[in-house]
């Protein structure tokens, strides 16, 4: 799925201070039926923002007008449960570029990674830190640098390197994706195939 | 040469290529696809003007959707009908076998799969759903993946992965009566959390693991996501080479005996070593049941809530805050209290042992009046099983009915909610808030504590019934 290309952002962040957030709270089961990808932004996080009448839930994060931009910080062990890609596409289609939190589950990671969006791992101080910067002023702002790997809550100056996969780095800084990588390589493919040992499956 | 664990073994000979400063090209023996993670990958290819490389490797059967009742009709829900019959239609387009709605091979893709024999130890398989871990159980590679992946498969029978850490978790001893595999695995993640295996693979080990018939070796590995590892897998032995044997797509003859050989090979060496180690002693392992709105969140049966002594920050907050949505206050004791709603089903515990279980624990008692039970059989074959044993006469007998296969109220996409703010005792595989139905509050449990539940009406210990 092709996506805009990363370059380094500047933004307000929108503070999600919840541990364990997982898929199904992303995106609820209900809202998996389409067969495109499209919409998906306006049922993050359906059932936490939104009253069974359809009206907004004014605590909620995302709906308080004071909190705006492409960050979204969360609690630890983010994104845990399903597989579903719907997550990292709702997030995405929201208009966040941007997940930080101090620990993420693997198969989200891997999803926000294949379709745009950065998944930025800090130390669980750091973290405390940018949800501490937010409270303070809302309209604060943070730089996300990927070609250096840091992220800065500018108006403190503190700033933290994140962790990427060089291979993921690259993708991600120029809007490429994994199918057209392996889609080169069939003739190898082709060739492991032929040359597999047949140890282990019946062939 | 170098000690190799199992799955550095089966890793390393699927290895195509290791990207510079990336992860590695892995290339998949076998790949499931349900109607609900496969549309946009379709899409994907089409946009791309690809085929399917290897359509023969993947096998399709519509499961999240599926209305549980009345099967032979069209089904009602718009949205859901829309997805099914995509599914068909794509594999129909690219020639890909697809298991449809009523038909004898339909039912839970977790489930089918071992039940044809297209799971076999050594395969790497994955499939767009995080309980694809299922399949570890034969001695596989078996992990969930995104649509992005499903779609990189359906391209190229390949995925980008980086190789993740090795976890191996030992459980010795003997499990008591009324503990089943099920328990073993809220237990392991009640200790280890739910984030305790990111990053990992598990391979379990000890005589309680190895005493473990098929299916519950399933429904362990099934489980092993919810501690946050990528999978979790079982190095093969008699049992499973006996519950493989005859089966459709297993090898036979000369063949069966030279793959056989191979697959006795598999077991990590002696000296192998793991990232991680974790050593647990069966006989503490008591009938299991969740409290919270994440799977870690289980006690024994017996047990009280636990307090939020000791817990700072947004720890205690998120902790408050699952136990305010389930309703319950620290230090509660579970036993005795009300459920409205008793599922027994999923690819977790959805197999022809499971409705063994329960009929046997059910057979002589009645269904408690105030408890709807919906008993939904993991698949077809699982479903005609039930009929040939006559435990559907049983089932009736005790006041329980059976629906048709299908995930159902697992995760409640198709019809099978759980009302808001009602109590559901369910042996699927996720708590998490509205799973099964928004507002609903689920405590996952084995069949038996199920079982126990629902002729009581309250949540009960299946050792002080059997
Ligand atoms: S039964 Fe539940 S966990 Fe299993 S595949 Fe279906 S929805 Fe997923």
């Amino acid at each position: 799925m092709a996506y805009d290309k990363f370059s380094t952002i500047k933004t307000p962040a929108v503070p999600l201070p919840i541990e364990n957030v997982d898929t199904d709270q992303i995106i609820p089961a209900r809202f998996l039926k389409a067969v495109e990808r499209k919409g998906f932004g306006d049922n993050l996080f359906r059932d936490w923002r939104y009253q069974k009448d359809g009206s907004p839930k004014t605590d909620f994060p995302l709906n308080n007008p004071k909190y705006s931009g492409k960050i979204l910080v969360g609690g630890k062990n983010f994104g845990s449960g399903s597989s579903r890609e719907h997550a990292a596409w709702a997030i995405y289609d929201y208009g966040f570029r941007v997940v930080v939190s101090s620990f993420f589950a693997d198969i989200f990671k891997g999803n926000a990674l294949n379709n745009g969006l950065l998944p930025v791992v800090v130390s669980p101080g750091f973290l405390q830190k940018i949800f501490d910067a937010i409270e303070k002023d809302p309209n604060t702002e943070f730089e996300v640098d990927l070609e250096n790997q840091t992220f800065t809550i500018l108006a403190g100056d503190e700033s933290e390197q994140f962790e990427i996969n060089p291979y993921k780095k690259h993708c991600l800084q120029n809007g490429l994706d994994d199918i057209d990588y392996l889609v080169e390589m069939k003739s190898q493919i082709v060739e492991f195939e032929k040359n597999k040992s047949c140890r282990f499956e019946a062939c | 040469m170098e000690a190799k664990t199992l799955f550095d073994k089966i890793w390393d000979a699927h290895v195509v290529k290791k990207v510079e400063g990336g992860p590695n090209v892995l290339y998949i023996d076998r790949h499931y696809i349900h109607e609900v993670t496969s549309p946009v990958a379709f899409l994907g290819l089409k946009t791309r003007g690809l085929k399917v490389f290897r359509p023969e490797k993947t096998t399709a059967t519509p499961d999240h959707n599926v209305p549980t009742i009345n099967q032979h009709l069209s089904i009602t829900d718009e949205l859901s009908r829309h997805q099914v019959e995509m599914l068909k239609k794509n594999c129909h387009e690219h020639g890909i076998v697809h298991h449809g709605l009523g038909t004898e091979g339909h039912g839970v893709v977790h489930i089918i799969g071992p039940e044809m024999g297209l799971t076999q130890p050594g395969m790497t398989i994955v499939c767009g759903d995080s309980h694809t871990s299922t399949h570890g159980a034969f001695g596989a590679i078996a992990f969930g993946i995104g649509t992005s992946e499903v779609e990189m498969v359906l391209a190229s029978q390949c995925i980008m992965q980086p190789k993740p850490k090795k976890m191996r978790v030992t459980i010795n001893g003997e499990l008591g009566k009324g503990v089943t595999a099920k328990d073993i695995a809220l237990y392991i993640i009640s200790k280890i959390s739910t984030s305790g295996g990111t990053g990992h693979f598990i391979e379990y080990a000890g005589s309680a693991i190895t005493n473990l018939s098929m299916e519950g070796r399933m429904t362990l590995c099934n489980l092993s996501i919810e501690s946050g590892a990528r999978g979790g897998m079982i190095a093969p032995d008699e049992t499973t080479f006996e519950y493989v044997k005859g089966r459709q797509f297993a090898p036979k003859d000369e063949e069966w005996e030279t793959t056989l050989a191979n697959w006795k090979e598999l077991k990590s060496d002696k000296d192998a070593v793991f990232d991680t180690e974790y050593t647990f002693d069966a006989a503490d392992i008591e009938p299991m049941i969740t409290y919270g709105t994440n799977p870690g969140m289980g006690i024994g049966v017996t047990r009280p809530i636990p307090t939020t002594e000791g817990m700072e920050g947004s720890d205690k907050t998120t902790y408050l805050k699952s136990l305010q949505y389930m309703g319950y206050h620290e230090g509660d004791t579970m036993k005795g209290k009300p459920v409205d709603y008793v599922f027994l089903g999923s690819c977790t515990n959805g197999r022809i042992e499971d409705f063994r279980a329960f009929a046997a624990f059910v057979k002589g008692k009645k269904k408690a009046g105030s408890v709807t039970a919906w008993l939904v059989p993991g698949s077809k074959a699982v479903e005609n099983q039930i009929k040939a044993e006559g435990i559907d006469k049983i089932l009736v007998e005790a006041g329980f009915e059976l629906r048709q296969p299908g995930c159902s109220a697992c995760l409640a996409m198709n019809d099978d909610k759980i009302p808001e703010g009602k109590y559901s005792v369910s042996t699927s595989n996720r708590n998490f808030e509205g799973r099964q139905g928004p507002g609903a509050r689920t405590l996952l449990a084995s069949p038996l504590t199920a079982a126990a539940t629902a002729v009581t009406g309250v949540i009960s210990d299946p050792r002080e019934l059997m």
